[in-house]
């Protein structure tokens, strides 16, 4: 998607803002200035700023922190993921039920 | 949720502020958990009761909802597009994976792309939350036996003196009965051969391994295998000795109380506490007077005013009463 297109995508939001957000690569599209390429996840991520920065007033100097939380969480959140499917891979059916057995236990203690 | 926030507040679709107001405080009178300790049915009845006026009674949040644009949770409805998150926990989200403090920051950041995506998967972070289990199992059972499952299981003051038996609910949904031995004290475990987690193969079972807690009881109370009590006793029954009721573990029994008793005097019923078991002797009840005035007796008052008693100075020890 280049940066016409995105404009069209997502209401609300203006040019000076945006390039304030891509110098502070708090979004990182493929390509050089003036010929920007943006990804499915770029443009979910600029809908995510302008959600934070215009429906939920988050203050410009602290969308860094609210982002490095986020992208925290979203890391975390993947390496789950990865753990899930070596698991899935690794483990004999009986010792995936096992863990699945031991997981859910202490989820219910949590 | 099978219920629309009408029906859950048994209003109109057009009921106007004040009826949602009066449906929702009536409602919430009845069901407040505060209302009805311990019933779960009500607290989760309650938990869709306050669910529904918060958002019925606000006039923007009713009109979304009543639009479609939430739902009975208040959540967004699913969104046409994916949203920012199901980008972020794909692979696809590396792409922004968080600059740790020492990696130079936003500013390694690619306008030309390339340079944040690149990387494979970092371990590092794993091995951190997992290194334990990566590495040598410490403390575990035997390979093939099934895991120690452990449990709390809290018991009346009474069945924990004479035994009882109590079924516990497991998280898989199945029931075990566990025999409360008599006498079982506070914090005991109890651990059930085989009734824990199964084995791999042929091994055995884990154990369960039950803590019991022992409710408190409005009269009695447990040292050892003693139990104690505190008892009433008029001033009659005090000054002239009587026979009078008291209740055990085991029933009511008689007890003598001497004359010339007095608050604090401290009874002994033989063997009437924590009955013997094995090679452990029965324990005593001891019972606590306490000398309670008759508020109607206004007799006694006339009588002791007549009266010329003995000097008497139950302070006398008290030498800082002056």
């Amino acid at each position: 998607m280049t940066l016409d297109e995105l404009y069209q995508a997502v209401a609300g939001l203006h040019a000076d803002e945006l390039e304030h957000w891509i110098g502070n690569a708090w979004v990182r599209p493929q390509g050089q200035p003036g010929a920007y390429v943006f990804a499915e996840i770029d443009v979910a991520r600029v809908r995510l700023i302008v959600t934070l920065r215009h429906e939920l007033e988050v203050e410009e100097p602290t969308l860094p922190i609210v982002l490095s939380l986020l992208d925290q969480l979203h890391d975390t959140r993947r390496r789950m993921g990865l753990l899930r499917d070596a698991l899935r891979e690794a483990l004999p059916d009986d010792s995936r039920a096992a863990v699945h057995a031991a997981v859910r236990r202490r989820l219910l203690e949590d | 949720m099978a219920k629309n926030l009408y029906e859950t507040l048994g209003v109109a679709r057009d009921a106007d502020a004040d009826a949602i107001r009066g449906a929702y405080r009536k409602l919430a009178k009845r069901y407040h958990p505060d209302l009805n300790p311990g019933d779960k049915a009500s607290e989760a009845r309650f938990k869709d009761i306050a669910a529904a006026n918060d958002i019925l009674s606000d006039a923007g949040k009713r009109a979304r909802y009543d639009r479609g644009e939430i739902d009975e949770q208040g959540s967004e409805r699913a969104p046409q597009r994916p949203s920012y998150a199901d980008h972020a926990d794909g692979p696809g989200g590396r792409r922004y994976r968080h600059a740790g403090p020492d990696s130079g920051g936003a500013d390694s950041g690619g306008v030309d792309g390339g340079g944040v995506d690149g990387g494979g998967v970092d371990e590092g972070d794993l091995n951190d939350i997992f290194a334990e289990f990566f590495s040598q199992r410490r403390g575990q059972p035997p390979r093939g036996r099934g895991e120690d499952l452990s449990y709390t299981l809290s018991v009346a003051f009474l069945d924990a003196v004479t035994g009882a038996t109590r079924r516990l609910a497991l998280p898989d949904g199945s029931n075990l009965d566990v025999q409360i031995p008599a006498g079982i004290d506070d914090g005991q475990i109890l651990r059930l051969k085989g009734k824990g987690g199964p084995g791999h193969g042929n091994a055995p079972a884990g154990d369960a391994l039950i803590q019991v807690t022992v409710e408190p009881h409005r009269l009695f109370r447990r040292e050892g295998r003693d139990i104690h009590i505190e008892l009433p006793v008029s001033l009659t029954e005090a000054v002239l000795g009587a026979k009078v009721p008291v209740p055990t573990a085991t029933g009511t029994v008689i007890l003598s109380v001497p004359a010339q008793s007095d608050t604090g005097t401290r009874l002994r019923l033989r063997q009437r506490g924590v009955p013997a078991r094995g090679d452990r002797p029965a324990g005593d009840q001891f019972v606590t007077l306490r000398v309670a005035l008759d508020p109607a007796d206004t007799g006694l008052a006339e009588f002791l005013r007549g009266r010329t008693a003995p000097a008497f100075n139950p302070r006398a020890a008290m030498t800082e009463a002056v």
